[in-house]
């Protein structure tokens, strides 16, 4: 027991008591007040039961909680694979909309203002968005760009060549390959190795699937479903199971089986819940037991997610050094400008990126295009 | 989550809160400031625009006040601002007349309608409803599985049919109303705003039941793009509100923000943590007041409420005036202090608490612990911790599994404790009635430094009530020196 601990207990106590000694008055001040702004006087009320089961007190930190989030749906019958750029196509209208006036006009402060607008809507962020243009400011100054349409040309050059990395997702001949995927809930993860199970079977390789999500209802029975689909193996644990054992238990089973690539699944968790990613960590070392290697870690990012998305990678990676980022859900009408963010300040690049619910739809990411579509100027 | 925002809005406040007078210059750092707050927390784009320039022209065209000086008066500003932003008042549950209240829930995926719906139904099974499930999910591998699971958890019947979505949608309807459900919540799969197929699908289902409420559910680290989603759903399905998931993160909330000014739907609820009862209605002023960093008293008091039983508090508030509190009252208060959250959430809702304290992760599992120490004391330990000495300390130590040096500092806190109580509630209370003879006398509930020193200087040395709300103290009769509350190093 630290005693810092029980200082703050203590403070915490005397605290709530001694709100409750004042109850009466903050009352008073609260009724006061709604009464004073004219509003209804009869706010309604939570009703905070705490039905909380003690062991989950207790024991915080082993504790597996009731992910919030369920995955994404997955293939029903349809679309047609697509490339990169058709399947950003439609979801290009918005920013053309803010750009089309940019093209028509000489370079002037309104330039700048809307490539900023364009830029932090694509979810680039501020901080990046600022970086981007105050270079791009430097450089129409030095080569005298008056007009727009070259403007952007620079701009996308640059942030092309700022997006430059390894892509290849690497596999090792010396020991079990591993590729764990991590991320938050909800961002697709199950899904995303059941699309990578079907692109690594279609190339002829064998999959093995270790259904490390043992927390998440039905989420075994999810990968379940996906291995069958694309004639991968499958481990899986218990309800509940320690999720490094199932993950052990795969990659045993593969490396005696002599199949290619274990895909290891693991629960969402959110990043600043310091059990969970410690789970995490004891989940890459144990897959990192002989004769395992972890090849990959992928993070798993949803292309809807805003500046928290740097946070997380930030998070994941120092706790499973993350190599790569896969993108999912690009084919909405979000941008995904995050990612521009992470490999700019991380250096994390993205291998993959989902465009939609189909297998097939999980392709190589494409700078070039990606930037296209985010600064993208035709309609 | 809102807390790196608000920590933001406390950097630029600080800085104006001093000022006796604003210039022009202030005024236009301090936008710009908020401005990239906002941004940074994904606050949409033109909501941001919008925001920043009512907040200048109030600013600008100041409401003169005595109270306030004129950095106050700019933190009064934005708070009103983001209070309208976040939509005034708790959207009201109403109950259809004629059994069963559907409500349906849409969103993209993995936004979190499966797990949400769960948590919904088990909050109005706590009103004291009887919910039914639908599993309208039928593409997703496993959702419906997801969804039995999560219901035979809250005690809630599922009901599903492997057709097509909207036959089950209608067939659920009829399993409630045959089997006397009052509340319906049927779950969808999750799609994208621009997919029309799926649009479609989900207008049919929602033409089919004729739901009371739609939500749609919003994941919380949404970027700029949740506008577009909420007003894309909006144009199908007519929104009543919003669920705002996975607030438990460190996202700042933006999204949050936005859809409440862009749409004109409110946030209905908000899921809190991973448990399933960690959900619950969305207060927008109080949220509003955490973001400002002021804490949310009224949320802290709800919950004290609710754990406590009044006699119970009033006996623990006299014991603690009298300095009679012992060991076995510290238990109680223990039990009572658990069943209101984990300490980082009653932490987060505690207004002037210092960042590093609101940041420290602070481990719930340490209580058990220190409950063990109690409970390996002899009754005369628990109310005369003078007498635990060398060899009783062994003994307590053994008994809990501790070591000697724990006990130790857990008798030695204790001890602080109830000094520091003594010297809380004795001078506090002995003020108030003082003051209340002379209500009339003193106006405004301004602190001068002189009072604070005063306070400073007081009986009470190592803690002091938090910084509670100026405007809160003054209606009830208060004002800040009185309850003037500060942790150490602050």
């Amino acid at each position: 027991m630290h005693s810092r601990m029980t200082t703050t207990l203590i403070i915490i106590i005397a605290i709530v008591l001694v709100i409750l000694a004042l109850l009466p008055f903050l009352h008073r001040a609260y009724t006061n007040r709604t009464r004073v702004a004219g509003e209804v006087d009869e706010r309604p009320r939570p009703v905070l039961v705490d039905t909380r089961p003690p062991e989950l007190m207790e024991d915080a930190g082993d504790a597996e909680p009731v992910p919030t989030a369920d995955p994404p749906a997955a293939p029903a019958v349809v679309p047609p694979p697509a490339s990169f750029a058709a399947r950003l196509v439609k979801a290009r209208s918005v920013v053309s909309g803010y750009l089309g006036s940019v093209l028509s006009r000489g370079v002037d402060d309104n330039t700048f203002d809307e490539l900023e607008e364009a830029l932090i809507r694509a979810d680039v962020g501020v901080a990046t968005t600022m970086e981007l243009l105050d270079s791009l400011r430097a450089t129409a100054k030095a080569q005298n760009i008056k007009d727009s349409s070259q403007l952007i040309e620079v701009l996308k050059a640059d942030m092309v060549s700022k997006l430059a990395g390894d892509r290849s997702l690497s596999t090792t001949s010396e020991g079990q390959t591993v590729w764990l995927f991590v991320g938050v809930n909800g961002v697709g993860k199950t899904t995303t190795i059941g699309k990578v199970g079907q692109r690594l079977t279609n190339e002829g390789s064998t999959v093995l699937m270790a259904a490390g999500d043992t927390f998440r209802a039905a989420a075994a029975e999810q990968l379940t479903t996906w291995a069958q689909r694309c004639g991968a193996d499958l481990v899986r644990g218990a309800e509940g199971a320690d999720p490094s054992s199932v993950i052990f238990d795969g990659v045993q089973a593969a490396f005696a089986r002599g199949i290619d690539v274990v895909l290891a699944d693991t629960a969402g968790r959110l990043h600043n819940k310091v059990n969970l990613m410690d789970e995490l960590r004891k989940v890459r070392r144990i897959a990192e037991r002989e004769p395992g290697v972890v090849a990959e870690t992928l993070l798993v990012i949803d292309a809807t997610t805003g500046q928290n998305g740097l946070a997380q990678a930030r998070q994941f990676t120092e706790a499973v050094s993350v190599s790569g980022v896969v993108l999912t859900k690009l084919d909405g009408s979000a941008k995904g400008g995050i990612v521009f963010a992470i490999q700019n300040d991380l250096g994390i690049p993205v291998k993959l990126v989902g465009l939609g619910e189909a297998a097939e739809d999980l392709v190589e990411f494409d700078a070039a295009q990606f930037v296209e579509a985010l600064v993208s100027l035709d309609d | 989550m809102f807390d790196s925002l608000s920590d933001r809005f406390e950097g630029i406040f600080g800085r104006l809160k001093g000022k006796g007078r604003l210039s022009d210059s202030d005024v236009d750092e301090a936008m710009r400031e908020i401005r990239l707050a906002l941004l940074e927390a994904d606050v949409n784009f033109n909501v941001v625009k919008d925001f920043v320039a009512r907040v200048r022209a109030r600013c600008v065209g100041q409401e003169v006040s005595i109270s306030l000086t004129p950095g106050q008066m700019v933190v009064k500003i934005v708070n009103e601002e983001l209070t309208g932003i976040l939509g005034g008042d708790t959207l009201p549950i109403t109950f259809a007349p004629k059994p069963p209240t559907v409500v349906l829930m849409a969103g993209l995926q993995g936004a979190g309608k499966t797990t949400n719906s769960a948590k919904l139904a088990a909050w109005f099974k706590r009103q004291g409803r009887h919910p039914l499930l639908i599993g309208a999910d039928l593409q997703r591998p496993a959702a419906v599985e997801q969804l039995r699971t999560l219901g035979a958890r809250i005690g809630v019947p599922v009901f599903s049919d492997p057709g097509d979505p909207v036959t089950t949608a209608r067939l659920g309807i009829e399993e409630a109303r045959r089997t006397g459900r009052d509340v319906v919540i049927c779950d969808t799969a999750g799609r994208l705003a621009i997919d029309e197929a799926l649009m479609n699908e989900i207008r049919q289902i929602s033409d089919t039941i004729s739901p009371h409420y739609t939500f749609l559910v919003i994941d919380a680290m949404t970027g700029q793009d949740a506008v577009n989603t909420a007003e894309a759903f909006h144009q199908t399905l007519e929104l009543d509100g919003v669920i705002l998931t996975k607030l438990d993160g460190d996202a700042r909330g933006g999204a949050a923000l936005s859809v409440k000014e862009v749409v004109g739907r409110p946030i209905a609820f908000a899921s809190t943590g991973e448990n399933l009862d960690e959900f619950d209605q969305f207060h927008p002023d109080r949220m509003a007041n955490r973001i400002l960093g002021m804490g949310d008293v009224l949320t802290l008091i709800e919950k004290a409420e609710e754990a406590y039983e009044e006699e119970q508090a009033e006996e623990a508030a006299r014991r603690m005036m009298e300095g009679t509190f012992t060991f076995d009252d510290f238990l109680d208060q223990l039990a009572a202090v658990k069943k209101m959250g984990s300490l980082n959430s009653i932490v987060g809702m505690l207004p002037g608490v210092p960042k590093e304290l609101k940041n420290a992760n602070i481990d719930d599992s340490e209580m058990a612990r220190v409950e063990a120490i109690v409970y390996s004391m002899t009754r005369e330990e628990r109310t005369h911790p003078e007498i635990i000495d060398g060899s009783r300390r062994l003994r307590i130590a053994q008994g809990s599994g501790t070591s000697a040096a724990q006990v130790a500092a857990l008798v030695k806190q204790f001890g602080e404790m109830q000094k520091m109580m003594r010297g809380m509630m004795g001078p506090a209370f002995a003020k108030k009635k003082a003051k209340r003879n002379k209500k009339k006398a003193k106006k405004g509930g301004r602190v001068t430094a002189a009072k604070r020193n005063q306070v400073a200087a007081g009986p009470v040395s190592g803690l002091q009530l938090p910084d509670l709300p100026a405007d809160l103290l003054k209606d009830a009769g208060l004002d800040q020196s009185d309850v003037s509350f500060r942790l150490p190093g602050r």
